[in-house]
C-alpha cells in the first residue's frame, strides 16, 4: 500500500497559511503556528476564515492535493482541484457503467452489501466486548435480535435488481441498526433515539454528521485521485453539486466512523458541554472540542484494519484509497465485482 | 487521420510487460520512484540538445525522430555521425541505460526503432547502434539484425494494437518481473486476478 499522506484541517480563525519554500506555514498575526512538508500532504480542509496563499493553491493544485472549504460548522463552501488526471477512458466507462441501469445495481447492491455487513460487525464487536456484563442481559437481547434483522436484510439485498428495492432495504437496516445504536453508547447523558441529519437534534447526531462529511471529503480525493468523477454515482441519484460516487463509496465505511464516533464518547473524550445548542434546536460541536475530536480523527486513521481482499493490514485512512482502487479496476474490467471493504 | 504516435520510450514497458504498457499508455498511471528518478537524472545530463564534433565523429544529443509510416516517434540520447572517408556520415544511435545489460531484448528494441527512424529520416540503413549502462559503464554493440528488426515492428503494432482497442491486459503475475515492476502498487497483479464475484457472495454468506 502507498504511504499514508496526512489531511491538514486548518479551523484557527483568521490563520494565514501559505508557502514557505516546501513547506506549508500557518500563521496567526506574526505568529507561526505550524510548518508542515508539502510532499506530506493528501489534503487541505479550512473550516470557517482561514486565508491561503495563491502560490501555496498552485502548488497544492500541481501535486495532487485537494483543498476544502467548510463554513465554521463543518457544512462545505468550496473545493480548490487541480487539472482531474487524464483518465478520460475510465470516466467514460464510469458514465457509461452508471447509465446502465443492470450494471448500476450490481454495483450499488455490492456497496450497500458491505456498509450493512460492517454495521452488522459494530453491533458483533459490542456484543464480544460487553455481551455477558451483568447489566446487560437485555440488552445483549435486543442487540442479537438487531443483529439477526441485520444478517436478513443482508441476504435480502442480493434479491434486489432496483435502485429503489435496494434502498428499501438500506432503510429497513439503518432503522435496525441505529434503533439498538443507544445501545452502545456507555456514557448515559449521551440519549440517542434515531438518526437525524438536517438538522442533528442533539449531540449524537451532530458527531455522526460532522464526521461523515469527513469521510466523504477523504472519498472525494480518493475518487479524484483514481481518476474517478466523484460526482457521478450508481446508487447516489445525479444531482448536480453533489458527489454522488463519493456518497456511495462513503456507504461501506461509515460503520467505522459510527465506532469512532462511539469511542470519542464512551472513552470521554468529549462531553456534553462540548456541544452547543441552537434557537432552532439543533447541535454542533464547539471549536475546541472539534480539535480534539479532528486530531483524535487523524490517530485513527494510522491505526491499520485487515483487508480482507487484499490479504494485508490497511490504516483506517487508506480505506477510501483501497476502494476508489478497485472501483477503477473493476470498471475497467479487470475483476468481474466490485468488492467492499469487509470488516472482519 | 493519423493514428497517435507511440513514443520509443514505451517499446520497452510493452516488452516488459504488455499491462505496464497499457497502464501507462491509457491510464495515465505514472509512478515517480527511485528507478524513473535515477533514470531522469541520468537523462538530464544527456537531454539538452547540443553538437559535438570530435576527429571523425559528429554527435548530437537528444535527437528528435520519427518515423511516419511506423507510427513511431521520440528522442535519441545521442546520435553519433561518424564521417566516412568519402565525406558521407553514418548515423550511429547511442542509448544511456540505468544499471546493466538485462535478459530481455526491450533495450535492444528501443534501440533499433530508434534505428527504424534514422533509416527512415536519412534515407540510408543504419546496421548498429550502442547501448550505455550506467552500472557496468560500458558500451554495448548491438546489430540491427533481421530478428531484431522484426521483433520491434512486432512490438510496434502489439502497442498499437492496446491503443486502438482502448483497453488493458489483464494482469499476469510473474513473481521476479511484478516485484520490480514500478506500478505493482496500482497493479495489484495477484488480486485482482482471482474472482471477485465469487469471493464475495462467500465472504457474505459466510457467518
Ligand atoms: S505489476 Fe506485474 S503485471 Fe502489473 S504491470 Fe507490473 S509487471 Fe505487469
Amino acid at each position: 500500500m502507498r504511504p499514508l499522506r496526512n489531511v491538514i484541517y486548518i479551523q484557527t480563525q483568521n490563520a494565514w497559511v501559505h508557502k514557505d519554500n516546501d513547506n506549508l506555514v500557518m500563521k496567526v498575526g506574526d505568529e507561526i503556528k505550524a510548518r508542515v512538508p508539502i510532499h506530506k500532504l493528501q489534503g487541505l480542509v479550512c473550516f470557517g476564515q482561514v486565508s491561503i496563499s495563491p502560490y501555496l493553491m498552485a502548488h497544492c493544485s500541481e501535486n495532487g492535493v485537494t483543498i476544502t472549504y467548510l463554513n465554521q460548522f463543518g457544512k462545505f463552501l468550496a473545493r480548490v482541484e487541480g487539472p482531474v488526471s487524464g483518465n478520460v477512458l475510465l470516466r467514460r466507462t464510469q458514465h457509461l457503467t452508471g447509465a446502465d441501469r443492470d450494471k448500476s445495481v450490481a454495483i450499488a447492491r455490492t456497496m450497500l452489501s458491505g456498509k450493512l455487513y460492517n454495521q452488522r460487525a459494530v453491533l458483533r464487536r459490542y456484543l464480544r466486548d460487553y455481551g455477558d456484563q451483568a447489566d446487560g442481559q437485555a440488552m445483549a437481547a435486543e442487540l442479537t435480535t438487531a443483529e439477526k434483522r441485520l444478517s436478513r436484510c443482508l441476504n435480502q439485498l442480493a434479491d434486489c435488481d432496483a435502485i429503489d428495492t435496494l434502498m428499501g432495504r438500506e432503510g429497513e437496516a439503518a432503522q435496525v441498526y441505529f434503533g439498538v445504536f443507544q445501545y452502545l453508547i456507555r456514557q448515559p447523558d449521551f440519549q440517542f433515539d434515531a438518526r437525524r441529519r438536517r438538522p442533528p437534534t442533539d449531540p449524537v447526531n451532530a458527531l455522526l454528521s460532522f464526521c461523515y462529511t469527513l469521510l466523504t471529503h477523504d472519498c472525494r480525493s480518493a475518487l479524484e485521485t483514481t481518476g474517478l468523477d466523484p460526482a457521478s454515482g450508481f446508487l447516489h441519484q445525479l444531482r448536480s453539486g453533489r458527489p454522488s460516487l463519493a456518497l456511495d463509496l462513503a456507504e461501506e465505511l461509515r460503520p467505522m466512523i459510527d465506532r469512532f464516533v462511539l469511542s470519542l464518547i464512551n472513552k470521554r473524550q468529549l462531553s456534553l458541554k462540548d456541544f452547543e445548542e441552537w434557537p432552532n434546536g439543533s447541535f454542533t460541536l464547539k471549536e475546541e472540542p472539534r480539535r480534539t475530536l479532528l486530531a483524535a480523527w487523524q490517530d485513527r486513521k494510522q491505526d491499520t484494519l485487515m483487508h480482507p481482499w487484499f490479504e494485508e493490514s490497511v490504516p483506517i485512512g487508506m480505506l477510501p484509497w483501497t476502494q476508489a482502487q478497485i472501483l477503477a479496476r473493476f470498471l475497467r474490467g479487470d475483476c468481474d465485482s466490485y468488492v467492499p471493504f469487509l470488516w472482519k | 487521420m493519423e493514428p497517435e504516435p507511440i513514443y520509443l520510450s514505451r517499446l520497452q514497458h510493452y516488452l516488459y510487460c504488455p499491462r505496464q504498457f497499457a497502464l501507462i499508455e491509457l491510464e495515465d498511471v505514472w509512478v515517480e520512484n527511485q528507478f524513473t528518478a535515477e533514470g531522469k537524472v541520468l537523462h538530464q545530463r544527456v537531454d539538452q540538445p547540443d553538437k559535438q564534433k570530435r576527429g571523425d565523429i559528429r554527435s548530437v544529443r537528444s535527437l528528435r525522430l520519427s518515423h511516419a509510416a511506423l507510427g513511431i516517434e521520440g528522442v535519441a540520447d545521442v546520435v553519433e555521425y561518424h564521417i566516412q572517408p568519402d565525406g558521407s556520415e553514418q548515423p550511429y544511435p547511442i542509448e544511456y541505460k540505468r544499471g546493466k545489460p538485462k535478459q530481455h531484448r526491450a533495450d535492444e528494441v528501443q534501440l533499433c526503432a530508434q534505428a527504424l527512424c534514422l533509416e527512415d529520416m536519412e534515407g540510408l540503413l543504419v546496421p548498429e547502434g550502442a547501448l550505455f549502462y550506467g552500472e557496468v559503464r560500458r558500451r554495448h554493440v548491438v546489430y540491427f539484425d533481421a530478428t531484431l528488426r522484426e521483433l520491434t515492428l512486432q512490438t510496434i503494432q502489439a502497442c498499437r494494437d492496446i491503443v486502438q482497442s482502448k483497453t488493458t491486459p489483464k494482469a499476469v503475475y510473474k513473481a521476479g518481473k511484478c516485484r520490480n515492476c514500478s506500478l505493482i502498487e496500482q497493479c495489484h497483479p495477484q488480486d485482482f486476478t482471482r474472482p471477485a464475484s465469487v469471493w464475495l457472495a462467500q465472504q457474505l454468506t459466510e457467518n
